[in-house]
């Protein structure tokens, strides 16, 4: 039975586009462009096309900061995925989503479903996904909640990758109190294709056939576009049935069948029906390709009796593809979704007029002009205004934290969650299906070969949102330039760059402010390191009952490691090993860990950074990786150098590290100062190496006496097995987990 | 030797068998459909890993109900090897090739690191090239690997020297005496949790699933010179 629905003059009497998300102006900007007051369904269709999330109206001014393009780019943003080349007409694509809000609200559901549709993103562009990361944000695990919701995350990203049986490699999680009602899951997914197969989503042809192909659609979903963006409230509860439910096995099913359509001549176009589901890319493949679409909903393959023309359109049901086939030939595509036991159903027409229509139950249910849903979006220039916290952070001259017991201050910092091992994560997850994982999960970046190839991608994703908060500038150039040195470390040259912008509500000047400040320094780092942005994800109103998390533009990397032989890992190799330290070290405590860990909350500057000495001292360590100089390289981040050096030891059994510090020691140990690395080099090479990274410093030596021993101007700063190290490090995450809140 | 890989709808591992096969063996090598209704040209059967039919209703028990699974028994009948790693493993005591069954990891999580293993017996035509009492590091990424038969079965596979492979130091997800693999009685059935296909190159990690493939090609080169 379907149920009465509003006429057009309730709608607009009544205002309920607001229930939508819609404001006054928009509605009568929908008017205008109709020429009438919009149906039931077409104002959905406009809600949800013109809702933060589809359209980045908010956002759009801000994306245009980003460097999009290089020699390297073959698909920039704009489509399911963006792709750069490699080589041997071979490309890497890539992207990462955010699922925030589903997530906050049914975190297995609202995770896996992450994954899923990241997956179809990568896909529908033709190319086969070789490997899953993530980024994650929680509270500090101090909450009944707080547990719940990381360990459902974790246990919903594992269930959906697993089955489908793409790697998750790699991730970073931070642990904050800003997290605590919104945790951010941002999903990334990383495929590789030949150039001859790759796909756009397009409907053109004016009389090719659009087909239906994949899981059948429910009422689940609807108006997920909508939800997330809004900011999260008590009442989020009740926005559970926006969660779709995910179906990892079908995914599979979609993802081998799609594999083999792509290889077809019959195919014109296809696009993932993701947020917006059928509206989205119906609008959205009828507007790139300068058509128009016809639809008849009857022919939709239903999972429920009675379903509206409204609802159909809203549905965001998972593992569902649009895509446009060659007149005639719709049985050639019929059979190999035959094979997988996936439906593959005409549902309609692509047309010249440019509309996007709808037929159901013989009657035109909706016709609206494709640009208008996919293009025409307003655009809003929100005020920005810088908040009174950031001048008085500005103010605070540096100083160091104080500190009396080093060695228990090196205890505590490994046992931070943000620094803990992860292993109880990825652990959950199959890091080596498909086996091309290299370097698996616990390193720098992880790293894939390429089958048949000498070559591999190095890959990771970063944000220390600490830093954003306090300086949005100078975070966003740290988030993109750290991730660039994760790919370094490992040997690979940084290729390109997908973004996650995860904010607060944007109508907030202070928010927008942070938006565009964060944007500018991404794009710099991006400018400096030659790492273009080739897609990515807005996020905004991740805010619970008002209070914003802290901006957390996530970023994801992908670079290209030339052979095989330059892949680094982080863990030192063998005694009597130089080690070195690369880059300068100044007091730097804004933001860090260790001012963290002594005052329990965050203020001042955030670690300086002069992207012209990164670019230069990256390129650097690449050289002498790539001439076969460096035994195990780490950038140095989170907890400085002590931190960076302990978990150099970590992974092995039998080897240790003795190194001397000069300069004030809590400095030494424990600053934030961006830009360094510790590279341990065989004695033979350490000339050659002197020579090609110039401000490397010898610091001490690899020893197989199993300790960690730091050595100060005048004193033993501290000194440890490394086991006592490694167990602190290791086992704070099962810790918290297990304890009672 | 000519080894069909099979594949359900969901099989995830069939990739890594099959590359084992062909480049680090050097061996023939074919993907089969789960509804294939012939698989005589083939000299051994490989049932790989993943989620066949998502894992629906319970591991292995909607594969075992394919075409193809008629013709893995007439295989093993016939005395071709036939390996299942994984959920491979989980279809083979489906149908009723091997004995036990695969519960949920004690943990009741899933879990993917590389293992010791203990190759107990060696004087089988899987694990000929290994040593007695060898020690090897294979993966293991399962969710559903604690390995569980009742005490009269148990009695069985030790007193016939089924018990092919033990998890050596910890056991990982809970297996009755810690076993990570068995064979059947005629010794042409194997099935184990772990992966050898994925501990065939030192570029990922370990080479030591290697000598597994080998001991299967050895014995049937012997037997068909």
């Amino acid at each position: 039975m379907s149920k009465m629905e509003p006429t057009a003059e309730q709608i607009k009497e009544l205002k309920l586009y607001a229930g939508m998300g819609m404001s006054d102006e928009e509605f009568e900007m929908a008017e205008k462009i109709l020429g009438r007051t919009p149906n039931w369904t077409e104002t959905g269709l406009f809600s949800v096309m013109w809702s933060e999330h589809c359209s980045y109206k908010n956002s759009k001014p801000v994306l245009r900061k980003f460097p999009t393009k290089g020699p390297q780019v073959l698909q920039g943003p704009g489509e399911g995925a963006g792709i750069v080349d490699i080589g041997d007409e071979q490309a890497v694509v890539f992207k990462m989503e955010s699922h925030n809000h589903p997530s906050a609200i049914e975190p297995y559901q609202g995770a896996a479903t992450g994954v899923g549709g990241i997956i179809r993103d990568v896909f529908s562009m033709g190319a086969r996904p070789i490997a899953m990361l993530n980024s994650l944000r929680f509270g500090e695990l101090q909450s009944e909640r707080g547990k719940y919701l990381f360990e459902e995350v974790v246990a919903g990203i594992a269930g959906y990758g697993n089955c489908i049986g793409i790697p998750t490699v790699g991730g970073e999680i931070q642990f904050d109190p800003c997290y605590e009602g919104n945790p951010l899951v941002n999903a990334m997914c990383v495929g590789l294709i030949d150039h001859k197969d790759i796909q756009r989503g397009i409907a053109a042809g004016v009389g090719n056939t659009v087909m239906y192909v994949g899981a059948k659609t429910g009422r689940d979903g609807i108006h997920g576009a909508t939800f997330a963006s809004e900011e999260l409230s008590e009442d989020s509860e009740e926005k559970r049935p926006a969660v779709q439910v995910g179906d990892p096995f079908m995914e599979k099913l979609l993802l081998e069948a799609c594999l083999e359509v792509v290889k077809s001549d019959a195919l014109v176009g296809i696009q993932d029906m993701g947020a917006a589901g059928l509206t989205s890319s119906s609008a959205e493949m009828a507007s790139k390709a300068g058509s128009g679409v016809e639809m008849n909903l009857d022919l939709v393959p239903q999972r429920e009796t009675g379903m509206t023309a409204y609802e159909m359109m809203l549905s965001e049901s998972q593992e569902r593809m649009l895509i446009v086939v060659k007149k005639g030939r719709e049985d050639e595509i019929k059979a190999i979704f035959d094979k997988y036991g996936l439906d593959a159903v005409a549902i309609g027409r692509v047309t010249d007029d440019k509309m996007l229509r709808l037929l159901h139950k013989g009657e035109v249910v909706a016709e609206v002009p494709a640009d208008a849903l996919a293009e025409d979006a307003p655009v809003y220039y929100k005020p920005s205004a810088e908040p009174a916290y950031f001048a008085e952070f500005q103010a605070i001259e540096n100083s160091e934290p104080e500190v009396t017991d080093y060695k228990e201050t090196l205890k505590s910092l490994l046992q931070a969650p943000t620094i803990a091992s992860k292993e109880w994560v990825y652990d959950q997850y199959d890091y080596q299906v498909r086996t091309n994982t290299v370097v698996a999960p616990g390193s720098d970046a992880a790293v894939l070969r390429v089958r048949g190839t000498n070559k591999g991608l190095a890959m990771t994703t970063d944000c220390n949102s600490r830093y954003i908060y306090l300086d949005p500038e100078t975070g966003g150039k740290i988030a993109v330039a750290e991730a660039a040195r994760n790919i370094v470390a490992s040997g690979g040259q940084p290729l390109a760059i997908t973004d996650c912008l995860n904010f607060g509500n944007p109508e907030k000047p202070e928010i927008f402010w942070q938006i565009e400040k964060s944007a500018d320094g991404i794009a710099a780092a991006c400018t400096a390191l030659n790492s273009p942005v080739i897609g990515g994800n807005v996020s905004l109103y991740n805010e619970r009952s008002g209070e914003a998390v802290y901006p957390t533009p996530t970023i994801g990397m992908v670079g290209l490691v030339q052979d095989l032989a330059h892949v680094t890992t982080q863990q030192v190799k063998s005694a009597g090993d130089v080690v070195y330290l690369v880059g300068e070290t100044t007091t730097e405590f804004g933001g860090s860990e260790l001012q963290k860990l002594v005052y329990g909350k965050i203020f001042g500057k955030a670690p300086s950074i002069d992207l012209s000495v990164e670019a230069k001292r990256q390129q650097a360590v690449l050289t002498a990786i790539r001439e076969g100089l460096v035994q195990s390289a780490h950038d140095v981040s989170e907890g400085g150098v002590a931190v960076a050096l302990a978990e150099k030891t970590f992974a092995t059994e039998d080897l240790g590290i003795y190194v001397t510090l000069e300069g004030s020691a809590v400095t030494a140990l424990f600053s934030e100062s961006q830009s360094r690395f510790v590279i341990t080099v065989k004695e033979e090479n350490a000339a050659a190496f002197e020579s090609v990274v110039t401000d490397a410093k010898r610091i001490g030596v690899v020893t197989d006496d199993v300790k960690i021993t730091i050595i100060g101007e005048d004193s033993v700063l501290l000194e440890g097995t490394v086991e006592e190290f490694r167990s602190a490090w290791k086992g704070a995450i099962p810790c918290l987990v297990k304890s009672e809140a | 030797m000519k080894f069909a890989v099979l594949v359900f709808p969901g099989s995830n591992c069939d990739i890594d068998m099959y590359h084992a096969i062909k480049d680090e063996l050097g061996e023939e090598v074919e993907y089969v459909w789960h509804d294939a209704t012939d698989l005589s040209e083939f000299d051994g059967i490989l049932v790989p890993g993943g989620f066949s039919y998502g894992d629906y209703l319970r591991c292995g028990a909607m594969a075992n109900q394919s075409n193809v699974m008629v013709e893995v028994k007439k295989a093993a009948e016939a005395g071709k090897p036939v390996l299942g790693v994984c959920n491979g493993f989980q279809i083979l005591t489906e149908a009723g090739l091997l004995p036990g069954a695969l519960l949920r990891n004690k943990n009741l999580k899933f879990m993917c690191r590389t293992v010791q293993l203990k190759v107990e017996n060696n004087n089988t035509r899987f694990t000929s090239q290994y040593e007695k009492n060898q020690i090897i590091n294979i993966p293991i990424a399962h969710g559903e690997g604690n390995y569980f038969c009742d005490e009269e079965t148990l009695a069985k596979l030790k007193a016939n020297n089924q018990i092919v492979f033990t998890y050596s130091g910890e056991n990982p997800n809970g297996s009755l005496e810690d076993i990570a693999g068995i064979i059947n009685e005629r010794g042409n059935v194997l099935g184990m949790m772990p992966h050898p296909e994925r501990a065939v190159s030192d570029l990922l990690g370990s080479s030591d699933g290697l000598a597994l493939f080998k001991s299967i090609v050895k014995q049937w080169r012997e037997a068909h010179v």
